[in-house]
């Protein structure tokens, strides 16, 4: 089980309370997307990706976006159990959607950096460290009932 | 391979960053201490409080040497150079690390251009970040 202290329990929640997940989620699956590209290989029946202007405004990135950022929150609502919270995810994201760990990894550091964007200053080193620590703890969970 | 495009993106945020370079500098290495511990394993010799000098300084040096980089795109292996035998023969820091700063980097451009930091200019300073340490581990073995 992770530790969490109170101060990072408290940096975490503090921000997500702030989060909008529709436009963050959106946000951060459509950089993911733009970023590194290869990434599209999971996403061919999405339409068109042919270009950053494409992707952002693609209603299916958006869309799949939000999902997977409301999933994320489940992590933050069970920041002492996420292992449990991802199991099935985590074999779903194995067997069915054969997707690379490192993907998920690509994402959170995406995640981060979408909420620096938004949060400014707020977002403090503290922060960082705080939400850096969540999304590999998420990455991990995910890619834990790999086989 | 950074397209004509990506250095025309890296070459304008070097610009909006340039009134504060120094700050730039020292937040990217007082966040990646925060955020990656580990990566003060590389530096037993400096006082890593907030505010230190010695972080200041040393976060001066890490931009200038970026800013060096910005300035010869076409030829960033050359520029580099002595900067890439300084990291393969003397500090000899892990490849990994700079994938670590590369991340706080793109925090304090984020923090500090806000919406600015479009997916596109993100695009270009991952790319140019990824170039760097790829020059930087060149001589490594």
């Amino acid at each position: 089980m992770v530790h969490w202290s109170a101060e990072e329990k408290q940096l975490i929640s503090s921000i997500w309370g702030k989060v909008n997940v529709e436009e963050c989620g959106a946000e951060a699956l459509a950089r993911l997307l733009i970023v590194y590209p290869w990434t599209q290989r999971f996403f061919s029946n999405f339409g068109n990706l042919s270009s950053p202007t494409a992707i952002i405004g693609n209603p299916k990135v958006r869309a799949h976006g939000k999902k997977v950022l409301t999933s994320f929150g489940e992590a933050v609502k069970n920041l002492d159990n996420i292992k449990g919270t991802y199991s099935k995810l985590s074999e779903l994201h194995c067997e069915k959607l054969h997707v690379d760990p490192e993907n998920f990894r690509l994402l959170g550091d995406i995640l981060v950096i979408v909420l620096a964007s938004h949060f400014g200053r707020d977002f403090t080193p503290a922060c960082q460290f705080a939400w850096q620590k969540l999304v590999g703890v998420v990455a991990h969970a995910l890619a834990r009932r790999y086989h | 391979m950074l397209t004509a495009e990506d250095k025309k993106l890296v070459q304008q945020v070097w610009e909006k960053v340039s009134g504060h370079q120094d700050d730039v500098g020292a937040e990217t290495l007082e966040r990646m201490f925060a955020a990656y511990p580990s990566t003060k394993t590389y530096f037993p010799h400096f006082d890593l409080h907030h505010g230190s000098d010695q972080i200041r300084g040393h976060g001066k040096k890490v931009v200038a040497a970026l800013g060096t980089a910005v300035k010869n795109l076409d030829n960033m292996s050359q520029a580099l150079s002595e900067l890439s035998n300084l990291h393969a023969y003397n500090l000899r820091v892990d490849p990994v690390n700079f994938k670590l700063l590369a991340q706080c980097l793109q925090v304090v451009l984020a923090v500090h251009l806000g919406k600015d930091y479009t997916p596109q200019i993100h695009s270009a300073v991952d790319k140019f970040m990824s170039a760097v340490a790829s020059v930087l581990a060149e001589k490594y073995r």
